[in-house]
């Protein structure tokens, strides 16, 4: 169920941005393209001259080898055989320009050709890299500075190291007794929102994004006239880590911004949850998310206003989550 | 019901059915999440010991979930053929285990004999078994499952072609699914998960699919992979649904999490069969996946083997055309590397068969646990090998929506070709027609998706 009101929310929040911005969904695909496959083949031109001679048309890539040392005749040519080189080209043109259209109707990597029945190797690899690069980004570090720069404290989870934090996910959702005295000590009690950031599984979400967002909810709220907490950052924190700080410091709504898993098409995305009063034993149906926020997807700076108007909501309802859908009818 | 024994000079006693289940399975992070894994290789193999000398009675007479509290449970039950059982319920497991195996016992005889196991007692022969005998077993079992076409024949790989889009673009949607085809995937189905739940979307792309298989007359079947409720709504309002999907688990507590019921279900397969597009006689479909009633706190201090096991007990009863464990998508709280998720994917497929049922595997992985692209191949070769009913693939193996990674659409053409397998027998035929395979192989125009314009 939960499950299901995320994406419901992300779209709200997709079709809001489309509404407001009008080019959200231009941007998101001109900006996709430096991650996925053809960010180094400008679509077209190294395909042209890949696909015909091993591409679709199936011709035995040992062909390739020589034809590739021969750059003055266009590869594609000796695949059609015994064709006219004018027509044989023509006809892979005209092949490859239906290519490169069905290319740019999804993020998902189609046209690539194969050899035998096995990828290309450049496809191959392109794939292995864009993995390496979602495994390089889960967990890290954030860099002091940017927590400097935004003026934020540091506390800890329960949770020792990486392994722990995958094993344990109960630790991830406690404050370490000392991060609890700190916190208590430096935060302001009974805010109206209380705001607090995570490296979760990607640091590199944080550090990528959560300057913009944390600035622009800032503004956004101050434009409402919502009052707003200390705000401060949790290495290793869960999601539920919210309860335990909601018990603490006793706020209306808890927004925690935490790196989600990296996929292949980004490892730096944000994911915004927020919960009204949320408290030891919250379930989870309560809790409302803002996912897939990066440049490729939600712009940050406007996810952060997005949420200001949220929080809004929120607090006028008394409610998040499935208990908001209710309320609003 | 003897719970203890004695190995190399170290006495081990178990509490319960519960502990000794939980303790015989090989190790699983959610197990030991769930604070019941063996605290021990050698308490281990102890465990696997004293299960391996239990009967098939004591584990049928010792519910671990009385039938009184859970409706799971109680389909299970009803569902035990008892002439069956009183031949069996003298077995030792061990017994049970060296009967699967032996060489008199082929698909008929296992046929028979899964009629009269509980999903506890294909649990508890599950953890005694190794990941060969796992494969081999699995092997000798053949199920053929029915809605528009017929999958699961020896011999035989089928595959879903996942085309998911991050937006449910309908021209996206296409764009994959004409690549998939054109690499002979999909006879399995044609199944999408989409980012928007709601009916007016999942109408949308029943209709768009349904309308390419009525174009190219592709014998195979659709289903877009919404929440029940919504599939329900949209073949009401007429929608071309072939068959209905639920992600399903083992606790009747976790279903309530998952917001379904058995009765829900159960008013499902009689919508589709009075509704929906699939000739049948099946038209269910459903996923399953160790770790989830851990994960939706419904799992009654009971390991996640045996809660799987579960999965299947309950999914037989709504004699569905396809099930689907989506091993490696948990996450590594629950399956932490590419062993854990192996053995996982061996049980699973081993299970669902021995309760009968027409069995698929996505062998997948996140990429926050200790995997990669090769040990999911790996996996693949043991899985056919086994004689999975059918796998999943999306175009290199790259989910775009659900951002983790399942097999390619070329590791499934290479799966067969390298094994010697072909698509299901009415899929083939349309493929040759169309000129994707010849000779049983992928043809010179295979892998062109401009195939499919016009």
């Amino acid at each position: 169920m939960n499950e299901q009101l995320i994406e419901q929310i992300t779209k709200m929040v997709v079709e809001k941005l489309q509404e407001t911005k009008g080019k959200a969904e231009n941007r998101k695909s001109d900006e996709a393209m430096p991650v996925n496959l053809f960010a180094d083949a400008p679509v077209g031109q190294a395909l042209a001259t890949e696909h015909p001679d091993a591409g679709p048309a199936g011709a035995v890539t040992f062909h390739r080898t020589t034809e590739h040392k021969q750059p003055a005749v266009p590869s594609k040519v000796a695949s059609t055989g015994t064709c006219h080189k004018q027509d044989g080209n023509k006809q892979s043109d005209a092949k490859e320009t239906e290519l490169a259209e069905l290319r740019k109707k999804t993020p998902a990597r189609v046209g690539v050709g194969r050899a035998g029945s096995r990828p290309k190797t450049k496809t191959w690899l392109q794939f292995r890299l864009d993995h390496a690069a979602a495994v390089d980004a889960v967990y890290g570090e954030v860099p002091d500075e940017l927590l400097e720069r935004l003026e934020l404290f540091q506390v800890h989870s329960k949770v020792a190291d990486k392994e722990e934090y995958i094993r344990r996910p109960d630790l991830g959702r406690r404050l370490s007794d000392e991060s609890k005295q700190t916190v208590m000590e430096k935060c302001k009690k009974g805010p109206t929102v209380q705001i607090v950031a995570s490296n979760g599984l990607s640091a590199k979400a944080i550090e990528e994004n959560l300057e913009d967002v944390y600035l622009s909810l800032e503004q956004s709220l101050r434009n409402l006239n919502i009052d707003m907490g200390t705000t401060f950052y949790v290495d290793k924190g869960r999601v539920a880590l919210m309860d335990e700080i909601g018990e603490m410091l006793q706020p209306d709504v808890v927004v925690m911004l935490i790196g989600e898993r990296p996929g292949l098409v980004s490892a730096e995305s944000l994911s915004a949850y927020l919960c009204y009063q949320p408290r030891i034993g919250t379930i989870e149906a309560d809790r409302m998310v803002i996912s897939n926020i990066h440049k490729g997807g939600i712009p940050p700076v406007e996810a952060g206003a997005y949420l200001g108007t949220v929080i809004q909501k929120v607090l006028k309802y008394e409610a998040s989550g499935v208990s908001l859908v209710n309320k609003e009818g | 019901m003897n719970l203890s024994t004695v190995l190399g000079g170290e006495r081990y006693v178990f509490a319960d059915l519960k502990e000794v289940l939980a303790k015989a399975n090989e190790e699983k992070s959610g197990d030991r999440l769930a604070g019941i894994a063996a605290e021990t290789v050698q308490e281990r193999i102890a465990a696997k010991a004293v299960v391996s000398d239990l009967l098939v009675s004591d584990i049928r007479n010792n519910p671990l979930i009385p039938i009184e509290t859970d409706e799971v449970s109680r389909i299970i039950e009803g569902d035990i053929n008892e002439r069956v059982y009183n031949e069996i319920k003298n077995w030792s497991i061990a017994e049970l285990r060296e009967y699967i195996l032996s060489n008199d016992v082929g698909d008929r005889e296992l046929k028979r004999l899964s009629r009269g196991l509980t999903s506890e007692v294909i649990a508890a022969v599950t953890k005694l078994m190794s990941n060969l005998d796992l494969v081999h077993a699995a092997n000798k079992i053949e199920i053929l499952s029915t809605c528009n076409i017929t999958i699961g024949q020896k011999g035989t790989l089928s595959s879903r072609l996942q085309p998911n889009h991050p937006t449910d673009n309908i021209d996206g949607i296409i764009a994959s699914l004409k690549e998939g085809l054109s690499y002979g995937i999909g006879d399995a189905v044609i199944g999408i998960n989409p980012v928007d739940d709601s009916v007016e979307s999942v109408k949308r792309i029943l209709h768009a699919t349904k309308d390419f298989i009525n174009d190219w007359e592709i014998p195979t079947q659709n289903c877009v992979l919404a929440h029940v409720t919504t599939q329900m709504k949209a073949i009401q309002q007429g929608a071309p649904a072939d068959m209905i999907f639920q992600s399903i688990a083992g606790t009747e507590k976790a279903h309530r999490s998952f917001g379904i019921s058995a009765e829900l279900i159960a008013e499902a397969r009689d919508l589709a069969l009075k509704q929906g597009t699939g000739t049948g006689p099946q038209v269910m479909y459903f996923e399953t996946g160790q770790g989830s009633e851990l994960s939706a706190e419904a799992h009654y201090g009971i390991d996640q083997l045996t809660l799987e096991s579960r999965n299947y007990g309950f999914a037989r009863h709504y004699d569905p055309y396809i099930v689907n464990t989506v091993v490696g998508f948990i996450g590594p709280e629950y399956l932490y590397n590419s062993k854990q998720v192996i053995r996982a994917g061996l049980e699973d497929h081993f299970m669902g068969k021995m309760h009968g049922i027409p069995m698929g595997v996505d062998i997948c992985y996140t990429n926050h646990i200790k995997a990669d692209q090769n040990d999911i191949e790996d996996l693949s070769v043991l899985l056919s090998a086994a004689g999975v009913n059918f796998i999943i693939a999306a175009p290199m193996g790259d989910d775009v929506m659900l951002n983790y990674q399942s097999m390619s659409y070329h590791d499934v053409a290479t799966l067969l070709q390298t094994l010697g397998k072909t698509p299901a027998p009415e899929y083939l035929k349309w493929l040759e027609k169309m000129g994707i395979y010849e000779n049983g192989k992928l043809s010179a125009r295979a892998g062109d998706a401009t195939l499919f314009n016009r």
